[in-house]
Formats: C-alpha cells, sequence, structure tokens
C-alpha cells in the first residue's frame, strides 16, 4: 500500500508531461496518415469532376490542376440531354419498387415468424436464409429464362422481382429479429384487449419499427441505384437502362472523349453524395449495421 | 354466493375463448402475410438455383427446352479451362490482400479515430463515401486514374518524368491495379467494422493495462487485437463473400481481360456463359460459384465464427 502511494505521485508527476509530448508527437502523424488516406480517396473523384470541366487536350497535359479554361458546356449538354434524366429516373422509379416490395413482403414475412408457431417455423426461416449465402450472379442464365418465360424482359418488373427476391433474406432476417425484440407485454396487453394480428401488425408492430424500416430501406435502395448485373442481363432497350448501365454505353460511345465521360460519371453520382452527405448518418449506420446483422 | 366466485372463472373462460381465437385467427395471417415473399423467394431464387444444377447437364443455347445430354462434360469443360484457373487465383487473391491489407489499414485508421481526435467524424465520412458509390462509378473513375494517356497515372509520369505505365493494358499488373481499387471502394466499410468493435471493448480493461504500466503499442497488441478478434474474422469474412460477387468494378476497368488475366468467377460465368448464350456451361459454372459460396459460408461460420 505505502509503496503505491508513494510511487503514484512520482507517476503523476512524470505522466502529464511525457505523456502530453507524445500525444502531441501522435497527434501529428495521425493527422499526416489520415490526411494522406483522404487524399488518396478524393483526389481520384475530384479529378474526375474538375477533368470534366477540361478539353481533352488539357486532360492529357494536365490531368490533376484546375482547368484553365472551364468547359461548362461538356456539363450543360448533358444536363439538357434526355438520356441523362431517362436514366436517373429508370433507375430511381425500379429502386423504389425494389425497396416497396422488399419492405412490404419482408415485414410481412418476418411478422409471421416473429410472432406465429407454426408447424416448419424454424425450417421456413432457414429456407430463407440460404438466399444470403449465394449471389444472384450464380443463377442469373436460369433466372433470365425464367424471366423471359413470364414476359417480364426488357421491363421494369423484370429486374424488380429478382432484386426483391434476392433481398428477401437480409430482409426477413433484421425485420425478424427486430420485432421479437420489441416488448411482448406489448403483445400480451393488446391480445387481452382482443386485438388481432393484423391490427396488432398494422398499430403496434409498424408504428414502432421505424428505425429498422430505415435500415432496410436504405440496404435495399443503395443496392437497387448501383446494380448493375441484373438490369444488364435483363433490359435491352437503352430508354429504361438505369444509370450504371448507362455509364457504360456513354463510355462506349465516346470512349475517344474522356472529358465527357468524366462529366457524365460526376453527374450520375452526384445523387448519391448528395444523399450521403445529408443522411450521412443513417446511411452510415444502415450499411453496417445492417450488413452485420445479417 | 356462487355469483363471486363466477367472475375468476369467467375471466379464465374468457382468456382461454381468447386464446382460441387468438390461435384460430393465425390462419388468414399466414395466408395472407407469408405467400408473397415464399412465392417470389422461391420462384426466382431457389428454383433457379435447382435449375442450373439441372442445366448444367446440357449442352443448350437456352432455346426450346434443353434436350442434349453431355453429363459432367461442362464441369470438365470448366476446370480445365485456363481462364476459370485464372478466376480462382484472382478470386484468392482479393481475399489475401483484404487480409494483408485491408484488414490492417481499417484497423489503423479505426484506432485512430476512435481515439477521439478532431475532425473524427469528417474523415469517418470521407473514408467510408467510397462504399457507397456504385462499383461501376469506381471502376469506371479508376480507369481514368490509370489512362496512360489522360489519366493521374499519366499526371504522375509526366511528373516524375517516365513514361506511363499501362497498368490496366498490361497482363502482369492489371490485376494489382485492380486490388487497388478494391482496397480503396471498401476499407471505409471494413474501418467502420473495426470502430464498432473498438466501442464495444470494455474501457476498464484498458484502464487495467494502463495501471499496469503498459505502453501504448503493448495495450494494442496484447489488449486491444486479442478482443477485436472477432471483428478480424467478420472482417476476412465479408471479405471473402465479397471477393466471389465482385463483377460489376471489373466490367468497367478491364472487362477480365486483358487475355483474361483479371477475370474473377462472377466475370468469368458473364463472358464464357452469358454473352455466348452457353446456358448449360454458364450453369454449371453457377453451380461451382454456388458450392464454393455454400460450403465457404458454413466452415467459415462453424470453424472461425464458432464463438461469436
Amino acid at each position: 500500500m505505502t509503496d503505491i502511494s508513494t510511487a503514484q505521485p512520482i507517476d503523476a508527476a512524470s505522466a502529464p508531461t511525457s505523456g502530453q509530448r507524445i500525444r502531441a508527437g501522435t497527434q501529428v502523424y495521425m493527422y499526416i496518415s489520415l490526411i494522406i488516406v483522404a487524399a488518396i480517396v478524393v483526389v481520384p473523384l475530384i479529378s474526375t469532376a474538375l477533368g470534366g470541366f477540361k478539353t481533352l487536350g488539357e486532360l492529357r497535359g494536365n490531368p490533376f490542376g484546375l482547368p484553365t479554361e472551364w468547359q461548362w458546356s461538356n456539363y450543360t449538354d448533358i444536363i439538357i440531354s434526355k438520356r441523362y434524366w431517362l436514366q436517373m429516373s429508370n433507375s430511381l422509379i425500379i429502386a423504389l419498387l425494389t425497396v416497396f416490395l422488399t419492405l412490404t413482403f419482408g415485414a410481412m414475412a418476418a411478422f409471421c415468424f416473429a410472432h406465429i408457431r407454426f408447424f416448419g417455423t424454424d425450417y421456413l426461416v432457414n429456407y430463407f436464409l440460404i438466399g444470403l449465402m449465394f449471389p444472384a450472379a450464380t443463377a442469373i442464365l436460369p433466372l433470365y429464362i425464367r424471366i423471359r418465360d413470364l414476359g417480364l424482359i426488357d421491363t421494369y418488373w423484370g429486374v424488380v422481382l429478382p432484386q426483391v427476391a434476392f433481398g428477401m433474406g437480409m430482409s426477413i432476417m433484421l425485420f425478424r429479429n427486430y420485432f421479437r425484440n420489441l416488448p411482448s407485454e406489448l403483445f400480451d396487453a393488446a391480445f387481452v384487449d382482443g386485438c388481432g394480428y393484423m391490427r396488432f401488425f398494422w398499430h403496434i408492430t409498424l408504428p414502432l419499427s421505424r428505425p429498422i424500416i430505415a435500415t432496410v430501406g436504405i440496404i435495399s435502395f443503395v443496392s437497387s441505384w448501383n446494380s448493375y448485373i441484373v438490369p444488364l442481363i435483363m433490359l435491352n432497350s437503352e430508354s429504361r437502362y438505369p444509370w450504371p448501365l448507362g455509364i457504360m454505353i456513354y463510355r462506349g460511345e465516346f470512349s475517344t472523349e474522356w472529358q465527357l465521360v468524366l462529366a457524365f460519371i460526376t453527374l450520375t453520382i452526384l445523387p448519391t453524395i448528395i444523399a450521403f452527405f445529408l443522411a450521412q448518418k443513417h446511411i452510415i449506420a444502415g450499411l453496417t449495421a445492417g450488413a452485420v446483422k445479417s | 354466493m356462487s355469483a363471486n366466485a363466477i367472475p375468476s372463472g369467467n375471466t379464465l373462460v374468457v382468456a382461454r375463448r381468447r386464446k382460441r381465437s387468438l390461435a384460430n385467427s393465425k390462419w388468414p395471417v399466414l395466408i395472407l402475410f407469408l405467400p408473397p415473399a415464399l412465392l417470389l423467394f422461391t420462384v426466382l431464387v431457389i428454383l433457379p438455383m435447382g435449375e442450373a444444377a439441372w442445366y448444367s447437364f446440357y449442352n443448350w443455347n437456352g432455346y426450346g427446352s434443353p434436350t442434349q445430354w453431355v453429363g459432367w462434360r461442362n464441369y470438365q469443360l470448366i476446370f480445365r479451362n485456363s481462364a476459370f484457373t485464372q478466376a480462382l487465383i484472382n478470386n484468392g487473391l482479393i481475399v489475401l490482400a483484404s487480409l494483408c491489407v485491408q484488414v490492417p489499414l481499417a484497423l489503423w485508421l479505426a484506432t485512430m479515430i476512435s481515439s477521439r481526435i478532431r475532425g473524427a467524424l469528417f474523415f469517418r465520412l470521407i473514408f467510408f463515401l467510397p462504399y457507397v458509390l456504385a462499383d461501376v462509378a469506381a471502376g469506371m473513375i479508376w480507369r481514368f486514374v490509370y489512362d496512360g494517356d489522360f489519366g493521374l497515372v499519366a499526371g504522375i509520369s509526366h511528373f516524375i518524368g517516365v513514361e506511363p505505365p499501362f497498368w490496366l493494358a498490361d497482363r502482369d499488373l492489371a490485376m494489382y491495379a485492380i486490388l487497388g481499387v478494391i482496397v480503396w471502394k471498401y476499407f471505409g466499410f471494413h474501418m467502420m467494422l473495426f470502430i464498432a468493435g473498438l466501442q464495444a471493448i470494455d474501457k476498464s480493461v484498458l484502464e487495467a493495462a494502463d495501471i499496469d504500466g503498459a505502453t501504448g503499442f503493448q495495450k494494442f497488441r496484447l489488449v486491444t487485437l486479442p478482443l477485436l478478434g472477432s471483428t478480424v474474422r467478420l472482417s476476412v469474412f465479408f471479405a471473402v463473400v465479397g471477393s466471389l460477387q465482385l463483377f460489376d468494378m471489373i466490367m468497367p476497368l478491364t472487362g477480365g481481360g486483358p487475355s483474361n488475366s483479371t477475370q474473377t468467377m462472377v466475370t468469368f460465368l458473364y463472358n464464357f456463359g452469358v454473352t455466348r448464350m452457353q446456358v448449360g456451361f454458364g450453369s454449371a459454372v453457377g453451380v461451382v460459384l454456388f458450392v464454393i459460396c455454400v460450403t465457404l459460408a458454413f466452415s467459415y461460420k462453424r470453424v472461425f465464427m464458432r464463438n461469436d
């Protein structure tokens, strides 16, 4: 005891100075490291955006710096073009339909799994979890043939339905875990008052589930907005292409004019970046927590 | 007298009746709520996977019905195909890059950001940004970066006065260039996993280490790192799963070329099955991929994540 109490003042006396010195030193080192990494992340993005304002000749000599003469027309030509807005609205329609169905079907099924015991519940839950184990690409050819036989090739539904189906495992998993953790007193009280399952779902479960609806909604929106392989296989007409397919087509058409391709990329990722900065807290939490839990 | 006794009996009866009516009312809910998900999932996920197994024994171009039975030939062709071997190697390289570069980088950044320095939120935001971008857009941006004529690599090369390399056109370098893009795109996500893992560590353990006189590095190596074991395993698991799905990013960068040096499992499936409409062969690739995915998911969960 006495050893410690005599030792402590010495520690306390020496600790602050050495501690502070180290801390100041490490802080500088930390900031330098963080800034370097941040630069590696941001420089390609900023150069892309700036490259869209240059001429091809200037891009060749000066890919990093500010343009000497800002070529606004690169951007304005795309903004006033029909294809840009068409692709954006195609992506939006597909994403909204995907989100709506993923939420509705997922929440409904998960509600059954969370609250109702019936023959084979566990088997059925595991059945849906199979969907989490492999990507849509594994079955893409039979999926294409199925969609073709259903007459849905080159329609929004031909993209939406497979996306919803492959999102079902994640959606059911997240909803079920959340529903099960709602206080069971609510359930007991509601049923003593004669509330049935349907009314319970509408009036109690759903209003209490906003956080998980947001999580599942964000995950399915982002993955649909960014999706490439399913639309690539299912759509033929350029008029129905979502923007990731649009980028590839645009690049194919203007392969000799990088400055236009850069302007096009910038404009297509702009909505994502704006949405990310506006709702960063929800998006980061949704995408990471969702991934970990499922 | 008896009227006094009845209420308790009555409520019991009522409760029992309610319970029974609840048990009866569960069927309409099940009949209404389960089929949409069940039907969609069965028809568009499970059946296609089963059909893939069936088609994989045929030589079929997708029209009419499959008639030309070829037995295991499609599978033999896959494993004899050098592009497929390259795809397997590349998928392994991606996992290796995740283990050797991505996990250490993510962990290092996470410890810095968790130390509550100023601007931590800002850096977190910037580092996570590539993760929300579409793979296609990220691939296209990096195609520009790596471009030897107009890209940033060209700019840097001219600055230091060397001939710019064409990384994506060089079959020995292209895959490493792509690994760089993968780390760029996904390290922020893994960093978030580690930040969450660090937050879950009991602060009193670290304080105890402080009192025992542990240095910063000792604390990290002997206390923090062992406690982050489950996060490391989770992070590697995501890298494995992600590598098996990688397709969107490869297409704008190289499309699997030059001479198949950057194929992954899925680009191989696309280039050799879908574009040539070789339904049998492509389905066989899908089945191989499925078996790999499921085996890995099960064995990884059983072996490494048993206690998590």
